[in-house]
């Protein structure tokens, strides 16, 4: 597990770089309005990797894109607070979050070869992000632009600059991809599952090339991802979303050592252990994830939990010690009932 | 504090059913075309105008009182109690020649006027627009059918038969849309078209149909190919085939249901391309012979006429813009519910 | 690049072939009447009659006669017409074609600029009046017979306003040779220039639309937005660039199929002199020689085209280019 940085005493150093409250986001449909996030807070420090997991449609991507305003849908409705380095982000015109994206915050994506535009090199495309924010002559971008494949891990970064997208490998792309992102030196990156399209080995060397960014150019990271395994190499919190609600966060080693969530237990279980003996099946979380359109009253989760009772008709707030807090009425004690319950039956089996 | 945990069956409760839509794929691209009232509107205006075309015998019959296709360059009409002839002394440049008469606005009098041989063109024109529906709603159909047998066959079988085929179709496809129709045409039109027992008369309303049907298949069978290369590659028919399920089963219930929907979308729009063809081939004079008339005919009736009663041109090729408008935005809207991604040209 | 180029070639001829064995096929096989009554046009002499079959080798067998022909259109290049007798076809058809190609070229500028600019304010402001009233325009511009819109603006340029200061610049109908004078072959060909593209700029501005309202949907539009760029930038330079490589493929084919006589319509109405007249005066009069040579110069237009086409589309595209 990665360790945090120790946090400064002067109390600039920890106003958070974004601060996100209440933020909801729903979608005017023929079906009537759907809620991809149903009110959600959190906070991004300096020097911080956060991760964001979930399932589809759990509301992870829907809530980092609008924190760039990258909503371009004419029915969304975008609602609450998103505060960068303290100026209100939601509210503002095109023109002026226009100079925060790619410049301040930036974004990758999960598939490169389609996120880049086909027709240009990539070196043109970097040059490009880096004028529209900076006055540079061709020359001086593209000196810029080198330096930047260079720095994340490209061989041959000038031959590589005046290659297209369908030229490189997966790997190579999504490394180039990151350059450009990087080129304006943003404070926060908002990753959307940059692994998920590559091989393995490739995810690895992506990874340290994240959590390098982290060490060498100062940014914060938002890691969105449904893997887990990512999240444990790389972040420093986590926060697990579902059905557009944050279901629990805290530190990495919180949420791995001590999850408190049903959902969280889920998701834990469906990994492969790779100690122990051998489940004869994975366990899976029975049903599927709610109709957004039509979302239970209560927990959004309790139709499909094992541990649901009687109070969990009613919303439950995030709740808990310090950096870790869950959205479940279990109280420890019953927490603790709950995961000896679930124990039990592998053990007979093995 | 109850700490028990919910008996298995408990869980059945919690898992609500997700509520499905009841309408198929087809039900609701209907009743989303239904619901466009602009496309709506098209259909309403193309069936009014094919009513209208219908009533040609009833209107020349009952309220204009004419008939539009014997020459009567000697007849008069009477038009507020005074005897006018149909044919009248020009009054224009030298005085020399003659000019029909003008339109008299009045429905039940030569409406539009007469045209070069004293015929009533607004009879003239419900007639023609009978023919130029026919030709174009016929054509289509022939062409549908034949684009998508050659666009299955060539897709699903592939190999040599592929290769055949899309060559022969690349071929027809080189020539100049209009160039083809026109050598076909004037081959087949100036000698009639025999081949063993069947034969076609050189008048016959068939040669356009088949000629304009022919020409366009290649238009119509290569996005159907791509289709077809592109539904055969997926899972369900792979399925199927490593079910055992004989080709043209495949064909028939998983592949041509797929395919329907472009076809659907080509309907009115090849009519409408159909109909702007004949209209051209009949104004070169290689369409419609005469003494059947189409929307195009009449205007090349109306060419000469053009300076001095240019509503023996205008007016057909008014009803030709409406019609094919109609069935564009009816196209567009057809389009719009069946599949709001398609890549169709739009023609 | 190089192994398309020659894949393309062997296509074109290939392709070339087979048009010339079906026009040969047309006029000479299909079952109805005599192909020499064809070719020597209506009521021919009987002596005229044997004169044609013998020239053209009739009464040997079909694949003999197609040799026989595609040597007097290529190799002698004697073929003469039998209607204005004497008139040595190759040459004619190859002095109408500098009218069909000042027509097209100066349509397709219209067309070209005329379709770019209304797609993209079409685009730009999806939605709304503007759009909708722009696609309607486009609707109407290719419901329109050409030959009819030609007809009425030669009604107004004309008749019927000539004498305004609107159009009295409007010269005669018919074509002025460029090398002769120059602003009289510009004035008429300008009203043809406008009515000819109409059609088009309707079609390809609606096609251009639809095509930059999908490419709005990219993934790589995404990151444009992404990256701080103004609307107007990735509407140029990222879905206008990306667009034009099917609007560009459309608009060779287009422009071959036109410059091959597929204008033959518009010069009719504005008698203007070109291969697409030429033809159309031969198969009023059943001049079977000009026709059949016109056809194939044509169609040898439109072939050419189709492999320039894909030649263009290799450049623009990078992804086919260095596959």
């Amino acid at each position: 597990m990665p360790s945090s940085t120790p946090a400064s005493a002067s109390p600039e150093a920890k106003a958070p770089l974004l601060e996100v409250r209440d933020l909801r986001v729903s979608f005017r449909t023929e079906r009537g309005l759907l809620q991809a996030v149903g009110g959600i807070s959190f906070r991004v420090d300096t020097h911080e990797i956060v991760g964001v997991v979930g399932e589809s449609g759990s509301g992870k991507t829907v809530s980092q894109m609008s924190v760039m305003g990258l909503i371009n849908d004419p029915n969304a409705v975008i609602e609450g607070s998103i505060l960068y380095k303290g100026r209100e982000l939601v509210g503002l015109s095109q023109r002026q979050l226009r100079s925060v994206r790619g410049n301040e915050i930036a974004m990758i994506f999960q598939d490169p070869m389609t996120a880049l535009t086909p027709v240009y090199t990539i070196g043109w495309q970097i040059a490009e992000q880096l004028r529209a924010h900076n006055r540079l002559s061709s020359g001086a971008a593209r000196k810029r632009g080198i330096e930047l494949l260079a720095e994340v891990g490209i061989p041959n970064p000038s031959v590589t600059f005046d290659r297209y997208p369908h030229q490189l490998s997966g790997g190579m792309r999504q490394r180039a991809f990151i350059a450009m992102a990087l080129s304006c030196n943003p404070s926060l990156l908002i990753a959307d599952e940059p692994t998920t399209a590559l091989d393995v080995t490739v995810q690895a060397q992506i990874l340290e090339l994240i959590k390098r960014l982290r060490r060498d150019f100062g940014s914060s990271i938002v890691l969105i991802t449904h893997d887990l395994g990512v999240v444990a190499e790389v972040a420093d919190r986590v926060m697990v979303m579902y059905a557009g609600r944050i279901v629990e966060r805290g530190t990495t080693r919180e949420i791995f050592a001590d999850p408190w969530h049903p959902y969280s237990w889920g998701l834990h279980d469906s990994i492969p252990p790779m100690v122990g003996a051998r489940p004869r099946r994975l366990p899976s979380i029975l049903g599927s994830p709610p109709s957004l359109l039509d979302l239970p009253p209560g927990c959004a989760f309790s139709p499909r939990c094992p541990h649901r009772f009687s109070r969990c008709t009613e919303r439950p707030a995030l709740a808990g010690a310090g950096d870790h807090e869950a959205a479940c009425f279990l109280s420890p004690e019953q927490r603790g009932q709950a995961l000896a319950a679930r124990r039990r039956p592998l053990k007979e089996a093995s | 504090m109850s700490s028990s945990l919910p008996a298995t069956s408990d869980l059945g409760e919690g898992l609500a059913a997700v509520p499905r839509p009841a309408l198929g794929p087809w039900a609701r691209a209907g009743r989303k075309l239904v619901s466009d009232r602009v496309a709506m509107g098209a259909l309403g205006l193309f069936i009014l105008i094919v009513l209208a075309c219908l009533a040609a015998p009833l209107y020349a019959t009952y309220v204009a009182h004419t008939d539009p296709f014997t020459s009567n360059v000697e007849g008069s009409i009477t038009i507020d109690g005074q005897d006018v002839d149909l044919i009248q002394p020009s009054t224009e440049g030298l005085g020399l020649g003659s000019v029909p008469l003008g339109p008299t606005w009045d429905i039940h009098n030569y409406f539009l006027g007469a045209d070069g041989q004293g015929r009533d063109v607004a009879a003239r024109i419900l007639y023609g627009g009978r023919n130029s529906l026919l030709i174009g709603g016929t054509s289509t159909a022939i062409c549908l059918f034949l684009a998508a047998l050659t666009g299955l066959v060539s897709g699903f079988f592939g190999g040599v038969t592929d290769m055949l085929i899309s060559r022969l179709l690349d071929v027809l496809w080189a020539f100049p849309i209009y160039l083809l129709a026109i050598s076909l045409s004037i081959v087949l039109i100036s000698h009639g078209f025999t081949i063993g027992p069947f034969e076609i008369t050189s008048g016959s309303l068939w040669l356009p149909i088949w000629i304009i049907a022919i020409v366009y298949v290649p238009y119509v069978a290569r996005p159907i190919r791509g289709q077809v290369l592109a539904l055969k590659e997926s899972e369900f028919v792979l399925a199927a085939k490593g079910l055992g399920v004989p080709d043209w089963r495949i064909l028939w219930r998983d592949i041509l249901p797929n395919v329907m929907t472009t076809i659907i979308v080509f309907v009115p729009l090849m009519v409408a391309v159909n109909m702007l063809t004949e209209s051209a081939l009949s104004f070169l004079s290689i369409g419609v012979q005469a003494p059947d008339a189409s929307w195009g005919t009449i205007i090349q009736d109306g060419q000469d006429l053009i300076y001095t009663r240019p509503w023996v041109a205008i007016a057909p090729g008014i009803a030709i813009v409406l019609t094919v408008l109609a069935l564009n935005i009816l196209g567009d809207g057809l389009r719009d519910a069946l599949d709001p991604r398609a890549k169709l040209r739009i023609r | 690049m190089v192994s398309l180029l020659i894949r393309r070639f062997a296509q074109m001829i290939f392709v070339m072939l087979g048009i010339s064995i079906l026009v040969f096929l047309i006029f000479f096989a299909t079952p109805g009447a005599d192909p020499a009554s064809r070719i020597a046009g209506r009521n021919a002499s009987p002596e005229v009659l044997a004169a044609v079959r013998a020239s053209f080798g009739l009464d040997r067998p079909l694949p003999i006669q197609y040799a026989v022909m595609m040597r007097r259109l290529f190799i002698d290049q004697d073929l003469t017409s039998f209607v204005n007798r004497g008139e040595v076809v190759v040459p004619e058809v190859m002095g109408a074609a500098p009218v069909t190609l000042s027509l097209v070229m100066g349509a397709a500028v219209f067309w070209i600029f005329g379709s770019i600019a209304i797609g993209l304010v079409a685009a730009a402001t999806k939605g709304s009046f503007l759009d909708r009233l722009l696609m309607v325009l486009g609707l109407i511009g290719i419901s329109m017979p050409v030959y009819w819109l030609g007809e009425i603006v030669n009604l107004i340029t004309q008749k019927e306003l000539h004498d305004t200061w609107l159009f009295s610049w409007v010269p005669q109908l018919g074509y002025t040779a460029l090398t002769e004078d120059p602003w009289l072959w510009f004035k008429s060909l300008l009203l043809p220039w406008i009515t000819l593209a109409i059609l088009y700029i309707g079609l390809y501005g609606r096609v251009l639309r639809a095509s930059l309202v999908e490419a709005g949907q990219e993934d790589y539009i995404r990151t444009a937005r992404s990256k701080g760029l103004s609307e107007s930038r990735i509407l140029i330079r990222h879905a206008l660039r990306t667009s034009l490589i099917a609007f560009v493929t459309l608009f060779g084919l287009d422009f071959g199929a036109l410059v091959g006589g597929s204008a033959l319509l518009t010069e009719v109405v504005f008698a203007l002199h070109g291969v697409g007249r030429l033809t159309y005066q031969a198969l009023l009069d059943l001049d079977l020689p000009v026709i059949m040579a016109t056809v194939m110069y044509a169609s040898f237009f439109v072939v050419f085209a189709n492999a320039l086409v894909d030649i263009l589309y290799a450049i623009l595209d990078p992804r086919v280019r260095l596959a």
